[in-house]
């Protein structure tokens, strides 16, 4: 079985697993890693965001032999300790979250359009593809705006 | 886990019982005084009544209508000043006793009172009360069954025999747990019920804990989350629990300090003492279980004395929803569990022909192929080697039942299944409308995912469920076993959406593993949620309404729908709330439409009828159910009959909604949302209203399909009444989820079925909203508090998909008829 090593939220990792198995399932099936969400395994609903070297990626859809000797951030990582991410802190300010099961995607996608966008335009927000099936993207478009107003 | 305070072994119990004091008896047909029903045969009970006088205290500030004005929070309430409850225009709907159990820490558990057959008798009364204010000069609609009573009110019913059994514990570290008979899936309920508990108590938010109850057969009917019931059913008792456990911790505080007990108050999870003392509710707790009969009074507070309800408050669970730690059923940790996917037939209910498992069997990971009765469940090491091993397997299928029929084929069946219209259109004018709806899925984000552990002679399961006791009869009848030798705990969902009032995966999750020979954790990919359903069942709907000299005289509506399966206990629940089916000749469908459907307007006389096709295709509930089109489709018809007769839309409804809070709902709406105001071309308002569950709401929307191709809804202004939101931020974001709904329904999101198998395989062709569908703006104006909480999780549907269709009517000049629109 290849040995895969890589940097998970800032702690290096090596795993044993089949070279084309999506990243998805390593971290959830054998480093037990679980608040990336399987929500349709082809990279549609992107429950599964999380950042490789800083950019957001789908993990169901990249194979872990590609994060070899590259860094992974999950929403385990995002987090300073108990400090949370300003992302985070307006998720709670605008209490976005209903049944939150894509809300860790939705929160990578968010830090990464900040990220490339410190001051995101509507139509901005409007390009997220990730799917919240309670229907929070209006608390998700305020989150990301009030996100950018304490950063900038 | 087992729920505290549960009787076995019980040697000693103490109950303590009171009155809930109102200055009007209760009508309605219960016994005289607190009804006590005898509680299990293991307990002894001690009743002792707490006469409470009832005072002239005025109907609370927030009840009639102005500002609300919450103590400032953490203010100390005290435990002498609390009044009866005021005269209200609403007759109480339940009495409760409450019972301490037995237990090292304070347990207290609620009833509700028999006499409260009243919910048929008190929602008379109001609706009595709206008659009056109610004058449009026409003829009065006949009222529909759901305004005397309805599902929610009967599932209350059936309810009631147990809710003495809902478990309030205040532990030795400090923590209240209220362990909640009910699924948290999103609709913010373990948020609210924290909220009811925290300030019956006065303790705080962060000190109570929701834990949710494993499967709890002794609830009976009373472990169905679902009819927008759960705040409904659950205000009462959670309160009566939570005031019982608080008053008996004022009076263990007065006796360790030999102080009068009403010299003490209560704030931030600690008895005060005059003198500066302050005991914590921890150190209390024992104490406090040893309280056989309250110093203080146990009612729970007036609404004015409510400090957190009704406050805008965010979700106990926020912060681990965005750090990831918040588990469902997939992330669980079960030792031993294996992964395990199941390769399902090509078309609906299809069934395995042929199977040939070597080549998927020899693949890496692989850890067994086992034959079920829905399909060939595979177990791996990992998801992804499942996956692979599954794609591996050689099958072919039979056709299922339905393999010669496609989306078509099925239209043309319920237009054939309606019953006549009565009124023939020979002397009046008359408007004819016809609509399709067609399937849509549930589609959670959270797929079905259940870990099961069968064992010999007993079996453990995990996974998020709405009807927990049917699910653990069902398993247990499946596996052979005693139905207590299944335990079934319910995790929290990733949405639902009506889906998970079935347990098909935690079904298959115990067959697989009785066959393994070892726990799984059993997922559906979002293909098998896809294309095995479940879905909304598709519908047709005719429509006749007469009309002469500005007046509707009569308003037919005939549904047709592919039968929705209903096997999920909400038959035993009606039957035991005195719903005797079989004498009334009813299905079981034509008893949910009736107690659920109804027409808000006076329009003349009005009759619905509802004709079911069954067809063997996976259905259920979905959010609204009946209503998400039935009412659709009346309000679209609305807005047909203000064009035909010349009128406004909103002025055209107001007319003729029966009762003023119906009438406030609707001009709030318009007011807020400046109906009428000029729009460019290509753009245009939409209304929609809908009440249902003791609540009502109108959705404005606007809508810009200047690209028709493209609609977008640009803007919402919502309006609601609930009669008493326990959390407005919590309603909210109900609210916007059943906006969002709409907007998918109405104009992109739905099923195909082409030669018995669905089309849509994943979000990619099931076009559910995404943030580029959704409205920059969303204004929600919630109307002040005037009685009980009415349902909310549901309520939006109906009235939001309605104005959508209704503004896209209006930006295009066409009449859809057909939903979703780009289908």
């Amino acid at each position: 079985m290849p040995s895969h090593t890589f940097v998970l939220n800032g702690q290096p990792v090596t795993v044993e697993a089949p070279d084309d198995m999506p990243l998805l399932w390593v971290l959830r099936d054998k480093l037990g890693v679980t608040g990336p969400k399987y929500g349709c395994g082809v990279g549609v609903c992107r429950a599964c965001t999380s950042h490789l070297d800083g950019a957001e990626f789908q993990p169901c859809t990249v194979a872990v032999k590609d994060c070899a000797g590259r860094q992974v951030t999950t929403i385990e990582g995002l987090a300073d300790g108990d400090t949370l991410h300003p992302v985070q802190e307006a998720w709670l300010a605008c209490d976005v979250a209903q049944c939150g099961f894509c809300q860790p995607g939705q929160i990578m996608t968010a830090v990464d359009l900040l990220r490339r966008t410190p001051t995101p335009t509507d139509a901005d927000i409007d390009r997220i593809q990730n799917i919240c099936r309670c229907g929070s993207y209006p608390r998700i478009r305020e989150a990301i705006k009030q996100a950018a107003a304490r950063t900038a | 886990m087992s729920a505290p305070g549960r009787s076995d072994g019980v040697d000693r119990l103490i109950a303590h019982s009171y009155a809930r004091p109102r200055s009007r008896p209760a009508p309605g047909p219960g016994p005289p005084g607190p009804a006590r029903p005898e509680p299990s045969p293991a307990r002894r009970t001690l009743p002792i009544s707490t006469p409470v006088a009832p005072t002239d205290a005025p109907e609370d500030a927030a009840a009639a209508g102005a500002p609300q004005t919450p103590a400032a929070p953490g203010a100390p309430a005290s435990p002498g000043s609390r009044s009866a409850e005021p005269d209200s225009p609403h007759p109480g709907r339940r009495r409760f006793l409450t019972y301490l159990l037995a237990a090292p820490t304070l347990t207290v558990a609620a009833r509700a009172g028999l006499d409260a057959a009243a919910p048929a008798t008190a929602r008379a009364a109001v609706r009595t009360a709206a008659e009056q204010s109610s004058a449009p000069a026409q003829l009065s609609g006949l009222p529909g069954i759901p305004d005397v009573v309805d599902l929610g009110d009967a599932l209350i019913l059936a309810g009631l025999p147990t809710s003495h059994l809902l478990v309030l514990e205040v532990t030795a570290d400090g923590r209240a747990a209220l362990h909640l008979p009910r699924l948290e899936v999103g609709q913010g309920l373990t948020t609210a019920v924290a909220m009811l508990v925290a300030d019956e108590l006065d303790a705080r938010l962060a000190d109570v804990d929701v834990p949710l109850s494993d499967g709890r057969p002794d609830l009976l009917f009373n472990q169905l989350t679902g009819a927008s019931n759960s705040v409904r059913s659950l205000y009462d008792p959670v309160r009566a629990a939570a005031a019982a456990a608080r008053a008996r911790l004022v009076t263990a505080a007065a006796r360790r300090w030999s102080l009068p007990a009403d010299s003490l108050r209560t704030a931030d999870s600690a008895v005060l003492a005059p003198d500066g003392r302050r005991a914590g509710y921890g150190e209390l707790a024992a104490e406090a279980a040893e309280v056989a009969v309250p110093a203080v009074s146990a009612a729970p507070k007036t609404p004015g004395q409510q400090r957190l309800v009704g406050r805008p408050t965010g979700r106990i669970d926020a912060r681990d929803i965005v750090t990831g730690k918040a588990k469902y059923a997939g992330d669980l940790a079960v030792p031993g569990a294996v992964p395990c996917v199941v390769a399902r037939p090509t078309t609906l209910n299809g069934t395995l022909r042929s199977l040939d498992a070597s080549a998927a069997r020899a693949m890496p990971g692989v850890l067994g192929v086992v034959r079920i009765p829905t399909g060939v469940a595979v177990l791996a090491e990992t998801f992804d080697q499942a996956l692979k091993a599954r794609d591996a397997l050689v099958t072919t299928w039979n056709p299922g039942p339905v393999a010669a029929l496609s989306t078509a084929d099925i239209k043309a069946r319920l237009r054939a299944a309606h019953a006549p219209f009565l009124v023939p259109p020979l002397l009046t004018r008359y408007v004819d409308a016809e609509f399709d709806f067609a399937f849509v899925n549930h589609a959670p984000m959270e797929v079905l995912t259940a870990v099961a552990d069968v064992r010999p002679g007993r079996a453990e399961l995990w996974f998020a469920a709405q009807t927990p006791i049917v699910a653990q009869q069902t398993i247990a009848a499946e596996l052979g076993l005693p139905q207590d030798a299944v335990t079934v705990h319910v995790v929290r969902g990733g949405g639902s959406f009506g889906r998970r009032l079935f347990f098909d995966a935690a079904l298959e999750a115990a067959q697989v593993s009785r066959a393994a020979g070892r726990p799984v954790k059993l997922m559906w990919t979002r293909n098998d949620d896809m294309r095995h359903g479940r879905m909304r069942p598709a519908s047709h709907h005719r429509i006749r309404a007469t009309h002469a000299l500005g007046q509707v005289l009569t308003y037919e509506h005939r549904a047709a729908t592919v039968a929705t399966d209903f096997r999920h206990g909400l038959g035993e629940a009606l039957t035991a709330a005195g719903f005797n089916l079989s004498v009334a000749g009813l299905s079981l469908a034509q008893a949910f439409f009736l107690l659920s459907e109804k027409n808000p307007y006076d329009v003349g006389i009005p009759t619905q009828l509802l004709a079911e096709i069954p067809l063997e295709v996976p259905t259920g509930s979905w959010r609204s159910v009946y209503s998400g089109t039935v009412r659709v489709a009346d309000e679209i018809m609305m807005d047909e009959l203000a064009r035909r007769l010349g009128q406004d839309p909103v002025a055209f409804r107001r007319a003729r909604l029966r009762g003023a809070a119906a009438r406030a709902v609707l001009d709030k709406a318009a007011e807020a949302g400046r109906w009428g105001r000029p729009m460019p071309p290509g753009q245009a308002q939409g209304i929609g209203y809908h009440d249902e569950h003791g609540s009502r709401v109108a959705y404005l929307v606007e809508l810009d399909a200047a690209d028709p191709e493209q609609p977008r809804v640009t803007r919402a202004v919502v309006a609601a009444d609930v009669g008493r939101a326990v959390n407005p931020r919590g309603l909210e974001a109900q609210l916007t989820g059943a906006l969002i709904d709409g907007i998918s329904v109405v104009l992109q999101a739905g099923i195909h079925i082409d030669h018995g198998a669905v089309r849509e395989g994943s979000y990619a062709d099931f076009r559910y909203a995404r943030q580029r569908q959704s409205p920059p703006s969303v204004e929600i104006h919630l109307l002040p508090p005037t009685g009980s909480p009415g349902g909310a999780g549901e309520l939006g549907v109906p009235a939001a998909s309605a104005a959508v269709a209704n503004a896209y009517a209006r930006a295009t000049g066409t009449s859809p008829r057909s939903f979703p629109i780009d289908f």
